[in-house]
């Protein structure tokens, strides 16, 4: 049952994300991406993450999308891509670079194929709820999160600072 | 049940797209979209070995990876718009005051 939930999610994301690379318009591939997070919040839903799948739509399907479309309608992009093709130049390198990422990704994923990951650990019915992952997030790791305010708050100003004055 | 390992392979492909966009695509905000891929790709590789070891740490890590995102997406996209301002384009192979 759970493979019939997980196999159309994963096939509907993966096919996003290549439409997202091979799009001819920038907007065309914001759409794409939106779908294929809302596809990845389902399979977090899947694996009982319910915390993170809402906060995956709010955070990047609504927050950070809409910055990219705001950003692409701003600068109105949409003949800039006309002339796009493969480059020739970097193909050795490309095909370098794939290879070897291959070759990694599939040693973690042998690394992985232990009896033990087979079927997943039997978890309370709390897992993943908002209050579990919120105490864990304010006890064990209130640092971090206090860290990561202070992170975004320098993004913040970086922001408006390269946003507002004329770089030389 | 699906395995384990069925969704490390769903996140090393999408990792994989994601570079593959990073490397072919010139177009400065495509590739901050593919940048974007890889981080959801790793975020679900995370949440998959919390669910099949029972432990929260993953969920509290792409948290924090979705905090980095957002970070990165908003001084990302406003050093566009400041080099959009002075070049008028997103084009990154035009971009090259900094190469060596």
């Amino acid at each position: 049952m759970e493979l019939l939930i997980f196999y159309p999610l994963a096939l509907v994301s993966v096919i996003l994300a290549l439409f997202v690379v091979f799009n001819k318009s920038p907007i065309g591939s914001a759409v794409c991406l939106i779908g294929m997070m809302l596809g990845l919040a389902g399979v977090f839903i899947l694996l009982q993450a319910h915390f993170l799948a809402i906060l995956q739509i709010i955070v990047y399907a609504g927050a950070i999308m809409v910055l990219f479309m705001f950003v692409i309608m701003l600068l109105n992009l949409k003949d800039d891509d006309t002339k796009w093709k493969i480059r020739e130049r970097n193909i050795f390198l490309s095909s370098a670079t794939g290879v070897l990422i291959v070759g990694i990704l599939y040693k973690i994923i042998d690394v992985t194929t232990d009896t033990k990951f087979d079927s997943p650990a039997t978890v309370p019915d709390n897992f993943g709820t908002v209050e579990v992952v919120g105490t864990a997030l304010f006890t064990d790791f209130v640092l971090p999160f206090e860290v990561a305010s202070i992170l975004l708050l320098a993004a913040m100003v970086g922001a408006v600072v390269l946003a507002k004055s004329k770089v030389d | 049940m699906v395995p384990l390992t069925h969704y490390l392979i769903f996140s090393a492909v999408l990792f994989s797209i994601g570079v593959l966009g990073v490397l072919i695509r010139r177009n400065a905000i495509v590739v901050f979209m593919c940048v974007e891929i890889m981080l959801n790709a790793v975020n679900v590789s995370l949440i998959a070995f919390d669910r099949y070891l029972n432990q929260h740490d993953g969920q509290i890590f792409s948290f924090m990876v979705m905090c980095v995102a957002a970070a990165e997406v908003s001084v990302g996209l406003a050093i566009v718009i400041a080099l959009f301002r002075n070049k008028a384009t997103v084009n990154l192979d035009e971009i090259n005051l900094m190469k060596w």
